[in-house]
């Protein structure tokens, strides 16, 4: 898995609530047999009209906006649990996704994946949004060690809260499938106990 | 010490449990089906990895399969492919397929319960949210993602923390025309799409008791619509009832075994929930959706709220919500035209969904206006249905009844509902999409559906009840 240790980037603002993965990846791309390539249909339909023609109105398709941290309104990445939400933010080149809520399988999967979810306050999240309304290169600094998040032109920080499991997963780039398989043994014993 | 439902079957299934780590939860059944297992089964190749225990793994096509003509082979080239895929991963690592053709083929989450797999005290995942559905038999099932899905072929556990738990109870009786899917929307509605993340809900009290097996699954598969990590229902003889003398049941001295041990399988009486709701069933009117999240429904003849009373920082989010559906606030759905009406999905495609629109609709035909879509969960209900000639119903009707799969419930296959047009549906979610580009999805019961076929309109079926008994 990808490791992530500290991170300071630009980011894209998409200050919309209740973000479902159905916008994230719409089902009609789920049909790939792969973990690659789902990042050219992320958020397909807010980007792209029927006819496939940019929709220049959407932030993904305005130069202004760059960056490797997703900035979104609460209860990001609600409804399925299709993975496919999180490789299709990674594989556009995001590694953080910033909200003030996350849905619980979403937020998983990107643990699963190497992609950072940061959940921080509403009033920091309106913090953020402000900070790249006057700014779009407004940068953010995230600092997994220390688990925290700065806004680096007004210097706002905010702690965010992250299981320590997890938390060393993501610094060592290891996987829940390396930690239970060296436990196969108490697997048996379990499955012969029951 | 006393404890919840939840606590009693997530405690006997927990392999270790070290403080700072997750739990290594066991799980007792693994189902899968075409679209969330090819990336894990790669993971395993890559690993060089077996399932670890096969004999506890059932496979399904469901997602990408047509539902006309299924034993033709599949013409979109891709959802053949990945379907195939599925043929070939369960064949390499010796699991357990009802494909395309088989008997018990169907939506992964009504072939559990039909087939006897699905059992009180069991844990269950699935790489799809709605397998809170099998919880309605007391059992701990959840959604997971692909990489949780390699994790249980491996090691049939997954590293799981502890959830929180609510409980939820609904009392008293249900006002006739309203049903299991009106009190899950009314509920969502009340608190929210996001209101149960984090939490695992126990349905209780006695408006749920009375329902029956097909109903309280109704109930648990929309858990996730409020973002729970899955719901259940604490076992009780109308489950019991429901399982004896299934295929995979437990029968003869294996029988009484299980029974002895299901009937412990409750809450005990001063178990502590993290949180506790209730609701007064009398209160739930037929439900309608009127937005783009589950959490945006209300009863049929209830305005739909003014933006001005929405939350500061929701107003842009509701408005976007109400310019896709094309909607004004504050206005009634009421005598609205509606293009299509689907019935099916894991949330209603049952029998006695099935039953329950061919009863309201015999000697009635659907309005020009509509196509009606029936697709129904399984090889078995298609069969069932067809046994009580409800098929016979349908067709008078006007409503097609197709073959099994999720269909126009994510619109993965061709089953898409057109742009701009509006679909009353059965199924779980009217996110913007979802069941084709730019379509407009209004989520209601069976019956409430089923009334917009036959008027062509929004209707308030409680009055086309009033007018058949009078």
């Amino acid at each position: 898995m990808k490791k992530f240790t500290k991170l300071t980037s630009a980011v894209v603002p998409l200050n919309i609530e209740n973000i479902d993965t159905d916008q994230i990846i719409p089902a009609r791309f789920l049909k790939a047999t792969t973990r690659e390539g789902f990042g050219e249909n992320l958020f397909r339909d807010w980007r792209y009209d029927g006819d496939n023609t940019p929709k220049p109105e959407f932030v993904l398709n305005n130069p202004t906006y760059s960056g490797q941290v997703l900035v979104a309104g609460k209860n990001f990445g609600c409804g399925s649990s299709r993975e496919h939400a999180a490789w299709a933010i990674q594989d556009a080149g995001f590694d953080a996704v910033i909200s003030s809520f996350f849905a619980d399988i979403f937020k998983g999967n990107a643990l699963n994946n190497g992609l950072l979810p940061i959940q921080v306050s509403d009033v920091f999240l309106a913090q953020i949004f402000k900070a790249v309304d006057s700014n779009p290169k407004s940068a953010l600094e995230v600092d997994l060690e220390n688990q925290t998040v700065t806004i680096l032109e007004t210097g706002a920080q905010e702690s965010f809260e992250i299981n320590p499991y997890k938390k060393s997963c993501l610094i060592n780039g290891y996987d829940d499938i390396d930690f239970i398989l060296n436990q196969k043994q108490l697997i048996e014993e379990f499955e012969q106990a029951k | 010490m006393s404890k919840t439902l939840v606590e009693k079957i997530w405690d006997a299934h927990v392999v270790k449990s070290e403080e700072g780590f997750p739990d290594i939860l066991y799980i007792d059944t693994h189902l899968i089906h075409e679209v969330t297992s090819p990336q894990a089964f790669d993971g395993l190749r890559k690993r060089g990895l077996p399932v670890f225990r096969p004999k506890q793994t059932v496979a399904t096509a469901d997602h990408n399969v047509p539902t006309l003509n299924q034993l033709l082979p599949i013409k979109e080239e891709l959802s053949r492919y990945q379907v195939d895929m599925l043929t070939k991963n369960c064949a390499e690592f010796g699991i357990e397929l009802y494909g395309l053709g088989h008997p018990f083929q169907g939506i992964v989450h009504v072939i559990g319960p039909e087939l006897g797999i699905t059992l009180p005290g069991k844990t269950m995942v699935c790489g799809d949210s709605h397998t809170s559905t099998h919880g309605a038999f007391g059992a701990i099932a959840f959604g997971i993602g692909t990489s949780q899905v390699e994790q249980v072929f491996a090691t049939q556990c997954l590293l799981q923390s502890k959830p929180k738990t609510m409980k939820i109870e609904v009392n008293g009786e249900l006002e006739k025309g309203v049903g299991a899917k009106d009190i899950i929307l009314y509920i969502i509605a009340q608190i929210s799409a996001a209101g149960g993340t984090g939490y695992f809900i126990e349905y209780a009290g006695s408006a749920i008791e009375s329902l029956s097996m097909e109903a309280r699954m109704t109930i648990c598969n929309m858990s996730i619509e409020m973002g729970a990590r899955g719901g259940l229902i604490a076992p009780d003889q109308t489950t019991f009832d429901y399982i004896k003398g299934r295929e995979f049941a437990p029968a003869g001295e294996e029988w009484d075994k299980a029974l002895a041990y299901w009937k412990t399988l409750y809450s005990d009486a001063d178990a502590k929930f993290d949180s506790v709701l209730t609701f007064n069933a009398a209160d739930i009117a037929p439900m309608i959706t009127y937005g783009t999240n589950p959490g945006m429904g209300m009863g049929i003849q209830e305005h739909i709220p003014a933006t001005t009373g929405q939350p500061e920082t929701e107003k842009v989010s509701y408005k976007k919500a109400l310019d896709y559906m094309g909607f004004d606030d504050d206005s009634s759905l009421i005598g609205k035209p509606v293009d299509y009406v689907f019935i099916g999905s894991c949330t209603n495609s049952r029998i006695e969904d099935l039953r329950e629109v061919a009863n309201f609709v015999k000697d009635k035909r659907k309005a020009d206006n509509v196509t009606v879509w029936i697709v129904p969960g399984s090889k078995q209900v298609e069969q069932q249905a067809k046994n009580e000639g409800l098929d016979k119903i349908f067709e008078a009707a006007g409503f097609q009844l197709r073959e099994p799969g999720c269909s126009a419930c994510l619109g993965m296959n061709e089953d898409k509902i057109p742009a701009g047009k509006y679909c009353v549906s059965t199924s779980n979610r009217n996110f913007e999409g979802r069941q084709g580009q730019n379509a407009r999805t209004l989520l209601a019961s069976p019956l409430t559906a089923a009334a917009a076929a036959v008027t062509g309109k929004i209707t308030d079926v409680r009055e086309m009840l009033e007018k058949v008994e009078g």
